[in-house]
């Protein structure tokens, strides 16, 4: 079954650096994860978003960054899409909006998302970045602009940072038995 | 202090950290119905990285629902393992709400079955959740880890979201129906109108409607960004749903002094079918700007539109006439019960008589994975609620979504027609 990634979740850094992939609003789980290939891991890496940016599935690389606009993650309830996107190597995504579902999907994944108002149109594909999660700072390192998102709230952040629901669900459960 | 929303209310009661919920809060809450379908096999996965193994139980097995309806019955051999997977996990949970491939679409078998109740919480594994909103209750799509999570535990984190409300004022032209509506709020109000919020939709249109058409409506919502989508609390829903279930059922109203972010009014006594044109359910044009359209297939179906009204208005349009023969009509409706008043009603027959085609009650043609694909630069106009680019197979084929009745015209004349005209 494809809604089953290989990679192991990233540990959390609070400060990230990474080449970013701009994408335009309303970037929908389709598109990120085509129903056609749910029951196929390679597939779905092989398609994935390219029906917005032709070339990402074949160039994006380990440690970028997609930098959104509104709605990014609209669509189906399917995990297959924050999953997919951690497959191809992205450790976070920054939008203007995240379509809910998606945005607590990630969370629950250990992927971090961060909203920011307006993206600025200097920002272009293939700029670097660097991110500080706990207090949502964006900075573009070729421009040096620095930009202020919203920051996570407190509760999801320590999601994050134990790596997602599960590993929470788990050492709950542990506890429980002690 | 001001008074609460229906949204507030509901999360309130179900809070594990203080009743007294305020807009934007994160609190924890406790579930009182999970729903999951394919996606349960990875509920099951994660399941697997309990240990001991005696730990790996369900909160309550009674409190949830499995069913199939996507890949329903099994398109290929992958899924059929996976149906597999997840019928001996719900024998060996004790999960005794489990539906089959035989049922139906998720979204209307919970309702028709007696699970949903007003002032409900309900997190399910599929994005169109919302529309158990008609019934009073305050339920979302989630994802399979936060499902996992659910299951397990009982509870799950929520943003407490802001509310809205969507006033409708007049009656309905002929052969305009509730989807007409919605899909002209999109239009209106875009695709981002309600993300992270909940919308209560009230109003005399609202109130004349059938449960059918609102549920239409809530499920609809979800394409707008929607958290929860209430229809009117009104004795419509505990008529239809006393019929369903012998639990006591309380409709949750909002408080008079509650604060809304924004009411949006809207006006239908001049409404004209509308169409979502492609590839984003907010490029709204109605449907005399696109009339004359080539299409390929006509799909009368999903959890927004497979109901029994909607294969009705289909059937009177179509009846004793032929659909035009460069179109398939696939009808698939929701559920069996559905199925089955279409044919002991006679219109099944006649669907069938103006040459379509209906196929087991499942997802279908919607989610573009079993049956009904699209071939490149196709054209098809659906009663579902999704268009995105590639939904229903290639990526250069083109979907149209519209009314029931929009989708009847416009298959027998082989274009996009305006279904005030017959």
């Amino acid at each position: 079954m494809a809604i089953v990634g290989k990679k192991p979740i990233k540990d959390y850094e609070d400060v990230i650096r990474g080449k970013i992939w701009l994408f335009p609003d309303n970037v929908d789980t389709d598109a990120i994860s085509p129903g056609q290939y749910l029951d196929d891991l390679d597939a779905t890496l092989h398609h994935s978003c390219e029906t917005i940016i032709k070339q990402f599935p074949m160039e994006v690389k380990d440690g970028d960054i997609i930098v959104a606009g509104k709605n990014f993650g609209c669509g189906s309830s399917r995990e297959t899409a924050p999953a997919i996107l951690q497959e191809k190597g992205i450790v976070a995504i920054i939008a203007e909006s995240f379509a809910r579902i998606f945005y607590r999907s990630s969370i629950a994944r250990g992927l971090p998302v961060i909203e920011l108002e307006k993206i600025p149109k200097q920002f272009q594909t293939g700029d670097k970045i660097e991110l500080n999660i706990p207090k949502a700072e964006v900075k573009n390192l070729k421009s040096g602009e620095m930009l202020q998102g919203k920051k996570i709230h407190p509760i999801l952040l320590e999601i994050l940072k134990k790596k997602g629901l599960i590993e929470v669900l788990l050492s709950e459960l542990k506890g429980e038995s002690e | 202090m001001s008074g609460k929303t229906i949204a507030e209310k509901i999360l309130g009661s179900h809070s594990l950290t203080g009743e007294n919920v305020k807009v934007n809060e994160i609190i924890l809450a406790k579930v009182d119905l999970i729903m999951s379908h394919i996606g349960t096999a990875k509920v099951f996965l994660d399941f697997q990285k309990i240990r001991p193994p005696k730990k790996r139980k369900v909160f309550d097995p009674d409190k949830i629902v499995v069913l199939f309806d996507h890949y329903a019955p099994a398109p290929t051999e992958k899924w059929a393992a996976v149906h597999d997977l997840i019928r001996k996990f719900v024998k060996k949970q004790g999960i005794k709400n489990f539906y089959d491939i035989r049922e139906g679409i998720c979204h209307q078998i919970l309702p028709e079955k007696g699970h949903i109740k007003p002032g409900m919480l309900i997190i399910g594994g599929d994005s169109h959740t919302t529309t158990y909103g008609t019934f009073n209750a305050a339920s979302c799509g989630v994802g399979n880890t936060d499902l996992f999570y659910a299951y397990v535990s009982g509870k799950l984190w929520f943003r407490v979201p802001q509310s809205i409300k969507f006033e409708i004022s007049g009656k309905l032209p002929y052969n305009v129906m509730s989807k007409d509506i919605i899909i002209k709020i999109a239009g209106d109000y875009t695709s981002e109108v309600a993300i992270y919020k909940s919308i209560e939709f009230i109003g005399e249109t609202m109130e004349s409607l059938s449960i059918a058409s609102r549920m239409t409506m809530s499920n609809f919502a979800l394409e707008l960004g929607a958290k929860f989508a209430f229809g009117v609390p009104d004795q419509k829903i505990v008529d239809w749903l006393k019929e369903r279930t012998n639990d006591s059922l309380d409709l949750i109203k909002p408080d008079d002094d509650a604060i809304y972010e924004r009411i949006y009014e809207i006006g239908v006594d001049d409404l004209e079918p509308q169409l979502s044109c492609p590839h984003t359910i907010d490029y709204v044009k109605p449907v005399s700007a696109v009339a004359g359209t080539k299409i390929n297939q006509a799909f009368l179906g999903s959890c927004t539109n497979g109901r029994f009204e909607d294969l009705e208005i289909a059937a009177k349009i179509l009846d004793g006439k032929k659909i035009h023969p460069d179109v398939r009509m696939i009808v698939t409706p929701a559920s069996q019960e559905i199925w089955i008043k279409a044919a002991k009603s006679g219109i099944a027959e006649k669907l069938i008589n103006a040459g379509a085609i209906i196929t087991n009650p499942n997802c279908g043609a919607c989610f573009g994975a079993h049956g009904g694909l699209l071939a490149p630069n196709e054209r098809c106009i659906s009663s579902s609620n999704r268009n995105f680019q590639g939904r229903m197979g290639s990526n250069a084929a083109e979907i149209y979504l519209g009314s029931p009745a929009t989708v009847a015209a416009s298959a027998l004349k082989g274009e996009i027609a305006d279904p005030r005209e017959f």
